[in-house]
């Protein structure tokens, strides 16, 4: 016990230590905030567009009606009569307005638009009144402007003829959806396969550094003629990466719990929130989050045992990210009610107990089963790995 | 005399890949490293196997210090089977070769109280002997310099004084002065022959023969796997130098494979 506890603290402090190996177990928490946040901001400005942006619009026998409601809801256009002009602009004459003078469309009704569309009868089969709407797509405020003045002109249109309404009511919120449960959705569904990609990202480099490495420098021959137990060692070694690779996994952890929001839009959509949870849904997370973490340390390390060099541990770990991924994906997919015997399998039962805990439709028996499937896969890889390290031709392969 | 270390019967086999089976223009696939060898070394003596470059003479050592098992053989330490007894065996000897590294990233004092730890040195008596051997290696004006960047000759010391930490028994040593300077070289030999005066068995591995005429009591020359001599020095030179004898061995017993 106690030289477990000695190579342990030699593993910690040489981690610890060294600031390149903390900065990759930090940074990618830290980076998927920034990217996020980055990525929410920009979404949120393209689909909201500046808010308080005051359109121009330049009209031509501007109907009374339209102007009334324009005002009536509220939006911020500005109608702009040509005085001076009796007739329609020249096409070019309406591109240099709108491209440099400062309008962002150019409106045309036709004479007497009221009295027309009042008295207009489809029955008779003559053209109906032509509105004409003159815009610039390339330049994001036009477009906008467009899309402002069409759906205005629709509204108009739809209320003259109007039977029925969808919807109509303001003061009712008809999505019954809660904010848990979008929450949930969202967290449920993404969270899983970040979090295994993460963790495993973390475990891998310096699992492999702390095994492979030494073995490929020699120092762990060093190691192996003191007196000590080789399941000492292994089990030294695999606390000491699995303490570490916690670290990096909470980082990346609260990294994305706090981004997430983030990309969705952030606290003016008010959908997403991670307070939601309780503290004992974090605390299950945290349980999932250390068992799967152990389950990676220990398998890694058998493969960086077998490996003669830290390129080769890569090599040979590199397809196992693949399959994380892709069970990580499976999170995504799979829902309702499952066979309890799934949650034996390693890394699937985490993935789908994270999708449960943040969906809040979790059992906590799958729970358990996931915890005790994965401490006893890695007491499986711990007596592995031993046996690893007491094999002269894995040790000394020269 | 008592026997501290007896060797009987060590052999070790390696596989050769196919590639190395056409360099060597033979169609075995296994190649006999070590075979049928027997040898005392007694308390209080420094040993030496002499032999040239791929005769097993670090094969030989590595089976004594339980980093590889012999496959047929066995040695006891102090009637300690290396082979039964691997960790208890571990306790009692020192080794010293090229291939144990100690990691870059640490410091010479941060390394002594580690290995100290995992020998399982009382705290007190680790710091006694750290102080001493320090001391006398001149490690101390480096104590605190990261592995990495010392030199060869620095790195060789530090390698020294902790295979040294637990103040074993037997204390095996492969080709302890290669790749030094004179000065470092002679700091090693004279550590080696204090540990002799102490009542310690030093066996040693070389291919230089001013070093075995210098140290050794008794040698072993092994050639191609064998013990082909066993004796004190002179009873092995008989009356010529050692270069002499080992030249002439050396033909008989290539000469007879061939």
């Amino acid at each position: 016990m106690k030289n477990i506890l000695t190579v342990m603290k030699k593993e910690l402090r040489r981690f610890l230590g060294d600031r390149r190996m903390l900065a990759t177990l930090v940074l990618p928490g830290i980076l998927i905030y920034v990217v996020y946040s980055l990525m929410g901001s920009a979404f949120s400005d393209v689909m909201g567009g500046t808010e308080d942006m005051e359109y121009r619009v330049l009209t031509h026998n501007l109907s009374p009606t339209v102007a009334t409601i324009t005002e009536q809801s509220g939006l911020n256009i500005t109608y702009v009569a040509c005085t001076d002009c009796a007739e329609e602009h020249s096409p070019e004459a309406i591109a240099e307005s709108i491209n440099e003078g400062g309008y962002h469309a150019y409106l045309v009704f036709p004479e007497n638009f009221d009295e027309s569309i009042a008295t207009y009868d489809p029955a008779l089969g003559l053209p109906a009144p032509e509105v004409k709407i003159y815009y610039n797509s390339s330049d994001a405020d036009s477009a906008t402007a467009y899309s402002t003045l069409l759906a205005l002109l629709d509204a108009l249109e739809s209320s003259m003829t109007n039977r029925f309404d969808v919807n109509m009511s303001q003061d009712v919120t008809f999505d019954v959806a809660s904010e848990e449960d979008v929450t949930g959705m969202l967290f449920s569904m993404l969270m899983p396969l970040l979090l295994v990609i993460l963790m495993f990202s973390s475990c891998m480099a310096m699992t492999a550094e702390s095994i492979a490495g030494e073995k490929e420098r020699g120092t762990i021959a060093t190691l192996l003629i003191t007196p000590i137990k080789r399941s000492e060692l292994a089990l030294g070694k695999i606390a000491a990466l699995s303490v570490m690779s916690l670290l990096g996994g909470l980082c990346s952890f609260t990294g994305v719990l706090l981004a997430l929001p983030k990309l969705m839009g952030g606290e003016a959509l008010g959908a997403v929130d991670a307070s939601v949870y309780t503290v004992s849904d974090y605390a299950m997370i945290l349980f999932i989050i250390l068992s799967t973490i152990l389950v990676f340390v220990s398998l890694i390390a058998v493969l960086s045992a077998l490996a003669n060099s830290v390129k080769e541990a890569s090599t040979l770990i590199s397809p196992l990210m693949l399959v994380v991924t892709v069970v990580g994906v499976s999170g995504m997919f799979t829902g309702g009610a499952q066979s309890n015997a799934l949650f034996l399998i390693p890394v699937y039962n985490s993935v789908q107990c994270i999708s449960g805990v943040f969906s809040m439709s979790y059992e906590p028996l799958q729970i358990i089963l996931t915890v005790a499937a994965n401490l006893a896969t890695t007491g499986l890889f711990v007596v592995l790995l031993t046996r690893l390290f007491n094999n002269e031709k894995v040790m000394f392969k020269k | 005399m008592e026997p501290m270390l007896v060797a009987t019967g060590l052999r070790k086999t390696f596989t050769l890949s196919r590639k190395q089976q056409q360099i060597e223009k033979s169609n075995q696939k296994v190649k006999v490293a070590v075979d049928n060898l027997s040898f005392v070394a007694n308390k209080g003596e420094i040993y030496g196997l002499l032999g040239p470059n791929g005769a097993g003479k670090t094969t030989t050592l590595r089976m004594l210090a339980t980093l590889i098992r012999p496959d047929e053989g066995d040695a006891l330490l102090d009637g300690i089977s290396v082979v039964n007894n691997p960790d208890a065996v571990r306790s009692r000897i020192g080794f010293l070769t090229g291939e144990l590294k100690l990691e870059d990233f640490f410091t010479p004092n941060y390394l002594f109280d580690f290995f100290s730890d995992l020998h399982g040195v009382d705290p007190a008596v680790a710091a006694a002997r750290k102080t001493e051997l320090f001391e006398k290696f001149g490690i101390d004006r480096f104590a605190e310099v990261k592995v990495a960047n010392l030199s060869t000759g620095m790195k060789q010391k530090v390698s020294l004084v902790i295979s040294v930490v637990h103040d074993p028994d037997v204390i095996i040593f492969d080709e302890p002065t290669n790749g030094l300077d004179v000065l470092t070289a002679k700091v090693v030999t004279d550590f080696l022959l204090e540990l002799r005066e102490r009542g310690k068995t030093v066996i040693l591995s070389t291919h230089i023969f001013s070093l075995v005429e210098k140290l050794c009591d008794r040698v072993g020359v092994i050639i191609n796997g064998r013990m082909v001599a066993c004796d004190t020095l002179p009873a092995v030179c008989d009356g010529m130098s050692l270069e002499d004898r080992f030249f002439e061995l050396y033909k008989a017993h290539v000469a007879e494979e061939v």
